[in-house]
């Protein structure tokens, strides 16, 4: 038997309503106990005890958005690479978006990317399928074996499913067998040739421009597909204050809509963009100081359920050059936990949202059993310093690429122990 | 040859050209000055200065160019530089070469001065970064063309003596013009009243916040104006994705008698060239000696060339680099 015991930690986990100062017994991957004098009330002599002092202890995150090289081009990312990232960024488990060489479109794919996870990732990760062969767009995926075979939900990943009759016979079919339906939502026409925010700022800087309406105009003919078939609907990542209006609305009318943003929407605006930077050039842009106000409120508020990291690793290569041709993408499985913070240590949301967007509405909405501190749920958490200033040195990145935008940075509060399936996987200032 | 060299002051402070934004009236004021004394020169039977004797100037063409050029040319050569023309074509481009790699390579050949243009916003500061010289930007995507604004300046000063208070009107394809760009900041800084006019398919978005009063009707936009800017419309641009016809476009954006005569009766016309002949100007308007300065921008050119390598090269060192 395998017995570790977390003593005096802040123990705060939104999902269970629980923020006492406490110990979790963790045995076989599994919490068996929670609560306060866990240890004086006589732990077994062959327990492991690894001492918190007091630092806050959450569900580990779960991100529901990241890209990775594998298969394909691994030279990017792996999904371990990935797994060291997540780990080092307190992500106990993240999702994996099906934008790869080949698409994960049929069932022996998910079944790789579920056997290459457990034989070379750290932490634990699912992919999601996409909802049309190839991405392309056309001809719909075997959603039903899909989901048997372990994708957690559907999408197209970083390509918006435009075609509306797909989109309709997607969201109708999946009802059957309540999948969720995962948009990346923009219309590519109406953003052709764009390379940041249509702005002002762009029109300086000689930059093609993608409005923030292309976004919102595919949201708002989604909402009427989901009224109508009533399917459970994602948007991966908003970012303008028109998309949270939008949703908003459609949350108070009831509709089975979700959402998710960016941890970078949410802390950088397009003026980060200024003097060409292309680790700034992301999918969607960044907007406006307005629209960044309005999607932290919707955070806030809840409009916004999840934040994610939408972790994208770029070749360097592909980055050095003139702004227009640089990719798209910035990592983020290191920086999503930091990144929320400063909005919790601004005032801006409460550290109970925060977790909730990281843990508990992630694995709500993907069905997964972790995201809790709860007797009888995977032993998946971390420990974390909120208050430990520090500064990101990209070079200490985990990930196969550097190309982060917080390069430089000054942050406040890690992880500093990532913990899954009840054993530790990550210990900030160990390798 | 003159033997006294650098007898005219410049205030200059910068170690590159990259656009007209950052600099100052009193910046922009001493270059058009060096400009006028070059102007002289150029007019002169020996044109030969040496202020950049055992310069190298590397003239690095991304985009076909032949006026630019041949411009930046000229104006090295009458400075003693030792000139090196390079047009990196897009097959080499697809070879594989990036942007940073041809610019350090170009490096490593020691220039003191490169001359950039480049089809992509933000290329020539991006090269900027990654070279030890001095960086002179003749034209990036839609950002920026200093030059192409110091010698529109240059021209209308020494036509109305004064940029003050003038009112300039821009016409045409604003949302792609790097000249339109860096003539408005530079009209702005310079105290000018900067119009745009155009169909809004080719107005950036935010215009209306960067100093300028838009129109989209000529005649409106026209009315009182000193000076009347025609932007040049691409071939790819005309026929239906920005305005749907050549002939609706002259029409109604193009410039002919009949719309010039809002503005003032002594406005001059100018165009950056080339032509598009029928299409964004009437040729009888285009070639009238009394209304268009069209080719005197090119002689200002050479002129306003001269001074931005010679101010930029006082700041370059003058001992042997280790």
């Amino acid at each position: 038997m395998n017995r570790t015991v977390f003593v005096n930690a802040r123990l705060c986990d939104p999902a269970s309503n629980l923020d006492l100062t406490g110990d979790i017994l963790v045995e076989d991957g599994l919490i068996v106990d929670i609560g306060p004098d866990l240890v004086t009330q006589g732990a077994a002599s062959d327990t492991e005890t690894v001492p918190c002092h007091g630092k806050l202890l959450t569900p580990g995150l779960i991100d529901m958005r990241v890209f990775t090289g594998e298969p394909g081009t691994e030279y990017r990312e792996t999904l371990g690479s990935a797994s060291l990232s997540a780990a080092a960024g307190g992500v106990t488990t993240f999702i994996v978006m099906p934008n790869t060489e080949p698409v994960i479109d049929d069932v022996a794919l998910v079944d790789f990317i579920s056997r290459r996870a457990r034989d070379t990732a750290i932490v634990n990760v699912h992919p999601m399928a996409a909802i049309t062969k190839a991405c392309q767009g056309e001809q719909m995926t075997e959603i039903g074996l899909l989901k048997d075979a372990g994708a957690v939900a559907f999408t197209d990943g970083d390509k918006p499913l435009a075609n509306s009759l797909v989109m309709r016979r997607a969201l109708s079919y999946a009802t059957f067998f309540d999948a969720l339906i995962v948009q990346h939502a923009e219309d590519r026409t109406l953003a052709a040739g764009g390379v940041m925010n249509e702005s002002e700022l762009a029109s300086r800087l000689g930059l093609a421009g993608r409005p923030a309406l292309a976004e919102t105009i595919m949201i708002e003919r989604d909402l009427r597909l989901v009224e109508l078939t009533g399917a459970r609907y994602h948007v991966a990542q908003v970012s303008c204050k028109a998309s949270v209006d939008v949703i908003r609305r459609a949350k108070a009318a009831g509709l089975p809509v979700t959402c998710g943003v960016s941890a970078s929407h949410l802390t950088l605006n397009e003026n980060d963009v200024a003097s060409y930077r292309t680790f700034m050039k992301l999918l969607p842009p960044l907007r406006g100081e307005d629209d960044r106000v309005a999607l932290v409120e919707g955070v806030a508020d809840g409009t916004i359920d999840v934040i994610v990291s939408s972790h994208h690793p770029q070749d360097p290569e592909t980055k050095r050059l003139p702004f227009a041709q640089a990719a798209f993408g910035a990592v983020g499985l290191e920086t999503l936990w930091p990144a929320t913070l400063s909005l919790v240590h601004a005032g801006s949301i409460t550290l109970e949202r925060a977790i909730d967007a990281l843990t508990t509405r992630p694995a709500k909405l993907l069905g997964l059993p972790s995201g809790r501190l709860q007797k009888g749920a995977p032993a998946d958490f971390v420990l974390s310093d909120i208050n430990v200033p520090w500064i990101l040195n990209p070079d200490d990145l985990k990930s196969k690429t550097k190309n982060t935008p917080y390069d430089e940075r000054r942050l406040q509060g890690r992880a500093i122990r990532t913990i899954v399936g009840g054993k530790t996987v990550h210990v900030l200032g160990e390798n | 040859m003159s033997d006294v060299e650098h007898t005219i002051p410049v205030n200059y402070p910068h170690r590159h050209l990259l656009g007209i934004e950052g600099l100052t009236s009193a910046e922009i004021g001493s270059i058009l000055d060096l400009s006028d004394f070059y102007v002289g020169l150029n007019r002169q039977v020996d044109k030969k200065r040496a202020v950049l004797r055992g310069r190298t100037q590397i003239n690095l063409f991304f985009e076909a160019s032949t006026r630019t050029q041949s411009s930046f040319e000229l104006a090295g050569k009458r400075l003693s530089a030792d000139v090196m023309n390079m047009s990196v074509s897009s097959s080499s481009i697809k070879k594989g070469e990036t942007l940073i790699d041809t610019a350090t390579t170009l490096n490593a050949m020691h220039p003191d001065l490169i001359v950039v243009r480049h089809g992509d916003s933000g290329a020539v500061e991006l090269l900027s970064q990654k070279v030890g010289c001095s960086v002179l930007n003749a034209g990036d995507g839609s950002h920026e063309h200093p030059t192409q604004a110091l010698l529109d300046a240059l021209t209308i000063r020494r036509r109305k003596g004064r940029l003050e208070g003038l009112i300039v009107a821009i016409c045409g394809d604003i949302l792609h013009s790097r000249v339109a760009r860096s003539n408005i900041l530079l009209l702005n800084t310079m105290g000018a009243r900067v119009r745009v006019i155009a169909p809004k398919t080719l107005l950036p978005v935010g215009i209306e916040r960067m100093g300028v009063e838009v129109y989209n009707d000529m005649r409106e936009g026209l009315k009182d104006a000193d000076i009347v800017m025609m932007l040049r419309l691409q071939l790819e641009r005309m026929h239906g994705s920005f305005v749907p016809s050549v002939r609706e476009y002259f029409q109604y954006f193009g410039l002919d008698y009949e719309k010039l005569a809002f503005a003032k009766p002594d406005a001059l016309i100018m165009h950056p060239g080339p032509m598009n002949r029928g299409v964004e100007i009437d040729s009888a308007v285009a070639d009238d000696i009394n209304r268009s300065v069209i080719r005197e921008q090119v002689e200002m050119g050479v002129a306003v060339r001269m001074a931005a390598l010679d101010a930029l090269s006082r700041n370059l060192p003058n001992e042997a680099v280790q």
